[in-house]
């Protein structure tokens, strides 16, 4: 390991804000497109059950 | 050993739903695995690099959604010509679950790429073979889903945007290759089917989980996407596999 101390790991030997954009900002689109999905799936699935509870189903062609 | 599971019959929606949702947990599971020991080996087992200083770090998320950007683009463009070919729904659906996620993965490949290059180059951006060719792609992926959205009715959207995305396929080779054909800024690669690798093994050993990682995420997420994708288009029992009894019984009841 290289790391003497946490502050040393967070400056990444002067490029930390370089290394951890590129780290965190990956992260966050992941975890935003799995919360985005799951949106998406909650909403789906609520007009597929409105459209069968409610007798006018527009979505059957 | 021969087995008598009949594949084609998940070339229906209706078959191939509930087989993603069992799926789902099982690469999602081993993806977040495996990002956890990639990034423990990136950040505390690879060693610094000599002429790049911990800078170098960047690839270890920089190459998996590069790589990643240009794959899904490839498995993209394979689901829509299958779509075209046979007129198969479900080939269709998967090229549209794609196009988010490959355009997320060239966005960060391009996004950490500007953050690689600020400083080793001095610049967050130059307009070199690679760069440019990649920055297509984002615009490729944007018109796939532009023009599915921009047309109504869902089989011609389903045409337009899978002929975009077979032309668009020619780009694929032009990033892989901009590096030897052109005289790029962009480093050569520094992993080769031919030469094998040139990097510390730790490091390679870093960036080939981050790689699997990613590509299980994508399957996962795509998995998902394809079957909200549908829930939105058809009407299908099938879709409710939270309460279908209940669901199926009210029904029946009106």
């Amino acid at each position: 390991m290289q790391w003497g101390s946490a502050s040393e790991f967070f400056a990444m030997g002067g490029y930390g804000l370089y290394v951890w954009t590129s780290f965190v900002a990956t992260a966050l689109c992941m975890v935003w497109e799995v919360l985005a999905l799951w949106r998406r799936r909650a909403a789906a699935c609520a007009e597929q059950r409105a459209a069968l509870l409610g007798g006018t189903d527009e979505t059957t062609a | 050993m021969s087995t008598d599971i009949n594949w084609l019959k998940y070339s229906s929606p209706q078959a191939f739903y509930p087989l993603a949702g069992h799926l789902i947990p099982w690469f999602a599971c081993v993806a977040v695995a495996l990002m956890g020991v990639g990034l423990y080996m990136g950040f505390f087992v690879a060693p610094t690099d000599f002429q790049q200083g911990e800078a170098y770090r960047i690839i270890f998320v920089h190459v998996p959604a590069a790589w990643m950007s240009m794959f899904l683009y490839v498995v993209m463009a394979v689901w829509a010509g299958i779509g075209m070919g046979l007129n198969a729904r479900l080939s269709f659906m998967m090229a549209q679950a794609i196009a988010p996620t490959g355009a997320m993965f060239t966005f960060l490949a391009l996004l950490t790429g500007a953050m690689w290059g600020k400083p080793t180059w001095g610049a967050w951006w130059v307009w070199d073979a690679r760069l440019t060719s990649e920055l297509i792609l984002l615009f490729q992926y944007a018109g796939v889903m532009l023009l599915r959205t921009s047309i109504d009715d869902v089989r011609r959207a389903d045409r337009a945007s899978a002929v975009f995305a077979l032309v668009g396929v020619v780009n694929v080779p032009i990033i892989y290759f901009s590096v030897q054909w052109w005289n790029t800024l962009h480093q050569g690669a520094s992993v080769s089917m031919a030469t094998g690798s040139k990097m510390a093994s730790t490091m390679l050993t870093a960036m080939l989980l981050m790689t699997v990682a990613f590509w299980l995420y994508s399957i996962a997420v795509i998995l998902a996407r394809v079957r909200c994708v549908m829930i939105e288009r058809e009407s299908s029992p099938v879709w409710n596999d939270e309460k279908p009894a209940v669901i199926q019984e009210t029904v029946e009841a009106r």
